[in-house]
């Protein structure tokens, strides 16, 4: 069986779905973000498996690069966010971080 | 003597306003009320008012027309501009002083007499007034500024009428006299409404110049001489309108002698006077009418009377309509001397009678009086004098101008012939009755037996204050001070300055009545003179002779006659029962008027008011129902709706990022398959 697009776009789309799940399942913080990593990288699969297929040359993949190093910027924007989330509620629960709808 | 004429009158006229308004302001703030301040006032205006007598006398004629008002582009009847002011003529001149003579007497009377009452001020405030507007009436030259003052006099009347407002019977007295003269009043002024709409002036003398030009002729001019004639029998209180003045004297003793018998009343008369020369032939036989029978209705009224002011008041109405008909049969001076000599000894006559109840602590009955000579003897001889000037008593005033009025009553039957002789006849009978009921006074109030010892005990002769006038206004009943011929007036002063005019219409013929030329008239009075002197002395000499027959001497036991003649005597005590007819007719039938409209005001017009009243009250229940439940609803249906959505869209507000993440992910689903299915 030849490996084709779809299989790729079958890959992209499940794993969306579980970063989509883990993002609005999980309470912890540190898998929330896990959860949109996964969705990120979904989407870079996703625009690989187009410059493979759809004769885009190098364009997806360029355009997959920058999502992993804007992924990089976010994750320690995001860490940075939730360290001081810890500090400030000795959690990482952020159920608990809800001081601001009341 | 210009000056007397030209600046004086003005000031007699403010004079007591000046007194009316310190009165009426600062009264109370003066030590004594300020009685002392109108008093001399008036003795002041009396000094003023004699001058200008004397001015008179010599300079003659003096009147001052000024522009009263100008309508501009305007015009009544093409007129722009009206014009009034004051006449100083033989009339005015001689007016002037008799009122303020007699309103300083009764300035000066009033001090002891209302001493003590609780409006003191007051009093002596509207006597100011009185005074003010009685003298602007005889002063003015416009017959509707005479109205005006004419309404003010009523008006100051109706004031001291009613005086003692606490007590029920003057305000009764007050308010009957008001609208009495009110009926009057109205005629009057359709008098003077036709004057203005025929001739187009107000002033007396375009109004005689329109006449002579015969601008006002036939029906009319005596439609409009007796339609004023209408205001003189109000205020001089002739028959049919004769019923306000008896009950006039429920007022303090004092102002019913200024007022109610001496000016006030003269008024009417004056008014008569002054239209004299426009009064038709046929005005003029009503005018005499009217007189006579008011003479004779109020003297047979005066026989039974008891009240010694009623007594009084009827024989003031008794002189009125023998003035009042002395101008119509022609005697224009004559009528005009009889006011002047009444109002001198009838003022005496009533401040008598007031010294009478001070002395008698206000006891007003004859019954209870009696051998009150001996108690107060100055009182009762300036009462005789009075009296027998009144009686027509040879070397008194009253005989002067009662024996000429009825010289010329005489000489207007003599022309006039057939039914004219009731006037005469009447009046000699008048003149008799009058001797009889005076004397009939004198003699039950103080002659004879006490009848009251405990009251009689007490009584004392008045003070300085009341006195003085007394007898002063008994020496002015002396036939000297008019004529110094004792038997007849004609050469005194007061005819000469008098002089009788000629009637516009001298020589005309009405129904019953034929106006002669002056100088034919005078002829016939000349005739008649000493007829009628002769007759009168005969006639007033068996009235007192009765009187003293019946009540001194007692030869004829009173009570039995009045037993004899009782149907007549009742009759007579409840004056010819007219204040009862009235109160059938008139006053039943303005009554049941009012009430008919009183039922038509509470019933129609309340009914209507009421009617729309529940009418909008129902109505608006309804739409408060209509606005409550449907409009209220409305809305409140909306808010609830609103509400609801907002339930139910709180529960998506969560504030979890996941929880909108999870929404977001069902909507595309949502979406994807919506599209999906397009």
């Amino acid at each position: 069986m030849e490996i084709g697009l779809n299989h790729y776009l079958v890959l992209g789309a499940v794993l969306f779905g579980l970063g989509l799940f883990a993002m609005i399942s999980r309470r912890n913080a540190i898998l929330v973000l896990m959860g949109i990593e996964l969705i990120l990288n979904a989407a870079n699969i996703n625009l690989v498996a187009f410059s493979r297929y759809c004769g885009l040359g190098v364009n997806g993949q360029v355009v997959s690069i920058f999502v992993i190093i804007l992924a990089v910027a976010e994750a320690a924007v995001a860490l940075g966010i939730v360290l001081n989330l810890y500090n400030n509620f000795a959690s990482v629960d952020i159920d608990e971080a809800n001081t601001m709808k009341d | 003597m210009e000056f007397a004429l030209q600046k004086l009158p003005v000031l007699v006229l403010l004079i007591p306003m000046l007194s009316f308004l310190v009165l009426a302001f600062f009264g109370k703030r003066l030590p004594r009320g300020g009685d002392w301040f109108g008093t001399s006032l008036l003795f002041i205006n009396l000094a003023i008012s004699g001058f200008i007598l004397i001015a008179f006398g010599v300079a003659g004629r003096y009147e001052l027309n000024l522009e009263w008002f100008n309508l501009g582009n305007n015009n009544v009847l093409g007129l722009t501009k009206f014009f009034a002011g004051f006449q100083i003529d033989e009339l005015t001149a001689i007016m002037l002083v008799v009122v303020n003579a007699i309103s300083a007497f009764v300035h000066l009377f009033s001090i002891k007499y209302m001493e003590g009452d609780t409006k003191y001020t007051r009093y002596y405030a509207f006597l100011g007034l009185f005074t003010f507007s009685m003298l602007g009436l005889v002063l003015t030259n416009n017959i509707l500024l005479m109205y005006v003052f004419w309404e003010l006099v009523g008006l100051s009347s109706y004031l001291l009428i009613g005086f003692w407002y606490e007590k029920k019977a003057p305000q009764e007295a007050a308010k009957k006299a008001f609208l009495v003269n009110r009926i009057g009043d109205v005629g009057f002024f359709l008098g003077i409404s036709v004057l203005f709409l025929t001739i187009g002036s107000l002033t007396f003398t375009d109004i005689f110049a329109g006449v002579a030009a015969g601008k006002l002729a036939g029906g009319t001019l005596t439609a409009a001489g007796l339609l004023l004639f209408c205001g003189a029998v109000g205020k001089s209180a002739q028959f049919p309108l004769h019923v306000w003045l008896p009950d006039a004297m429920e007022g303090p003793t004092p102002v019913s002698a200024l007022i109610h018998a001496a000016t006030m009343v003269a008024a009417g008369v004056y008014l008569v006077a002054r239209i004299f020369v426009i009064l038709s032939a046929d005005a003029l036989t009503v005018v005499t009418f009217i007189g006579i029978i008011t003479a004779f209705i109020s003297a047979t009224i005066a026989l039974t009377q008891n009240d010694i002011k009623k007594v009084l008041a009827y024989s003031t109405i008794s002189q009125l309509g023998y003035m009042i008909m002395a101008i119509g049969v022609g005697a224009y001076s004559f009528g005009f001397f009889h006011l002047v000599t009444h109002a001198f000894f009838k003022a005496c006559l009533f401040l008598t009678a007031g010294s009478v109840i001070y002395g008698m602590h206000h006891i007003q009955d004859i019954r209870e009086m009696g051998g009150l000579r001996k108690k107060m003897p100055i009182t009762f001889y300036t009462f005789l004098m009075a009296t027998l000037a009144i009686s027509g008593v040879p070397l008194t005033s009253g005989f002067l101008s009662k024996d000429a009025i009825l010289s010329a009553t005489l000489a207007f039957a003599g022309v006039n012939g057939g039914v004219t002789y009731i006037v005469p006849i009447l009046a000699f009978g008048v003149a008799g009755l009058t001797a009889f009921y005076m004397f009939r006074l004198l003699i039950i109030t103080f002659l004879g037996e006490p009848k009251n010892q405990e009251k009689y005990d007490h009584c004392h002769e008045s003070p300085w204050q009341m006195t003085i006038p007394l007898i002063s206004l008994a020496v002015l009943s002396f036939f000297g001070f008019f004529s110094l011929n004792p038997l007849s007036a004609d050469h005194g002063w007061f005819l000469s300055m008098v002089k009788m005019p000629e009637s516009i219409l001298a020589g005309t013929k009405g129904a019953f009545y034929h106006i002669l030329p002056l100088e034919e008239f005078t002829e016939h009075l000349h005739h008649a003179h000493t007829t009628a002197m002769i007759l009168s002395l005969l006639i007033s000499g068996i009235g007192i002779l009765t009187a003293f027959v019946f009540y001194y001497w007692k030869k004829v036991n009173v009570d039995k006659l009045t037993d004899s003649i009782k149907p007549l005597y009742n009759f007579s005590l409840n004056k010819w029962y007219f204040d009862e007819l009235y109160d059938k007719t008139a006053v039943a039938f303005t009554m049941s008027l009012s009430r008919l409209s009183s039922w038509f005001d509470a019933k129609v017009v309340d009914g209507v008011v009421n009617g729309s009243a529940s009418f909008t009250r129902v109505f608006s229940k309804y739409t408060g129902l209509f606005d409550n439940i449907f409009v209220d609803g409305l809305v409140n249906l909306m808010g609830g709706l609103v509400g609801a959505f907002g339930l139910l869209f709180r529960k998506f507000q969560t504030g979890k990022i996941q929880t909108y993440i999870a929404f977001l992910v069902f909507g595309i689903i949502i979406l994807y398959f919506v599209f999906r299915a397009m």
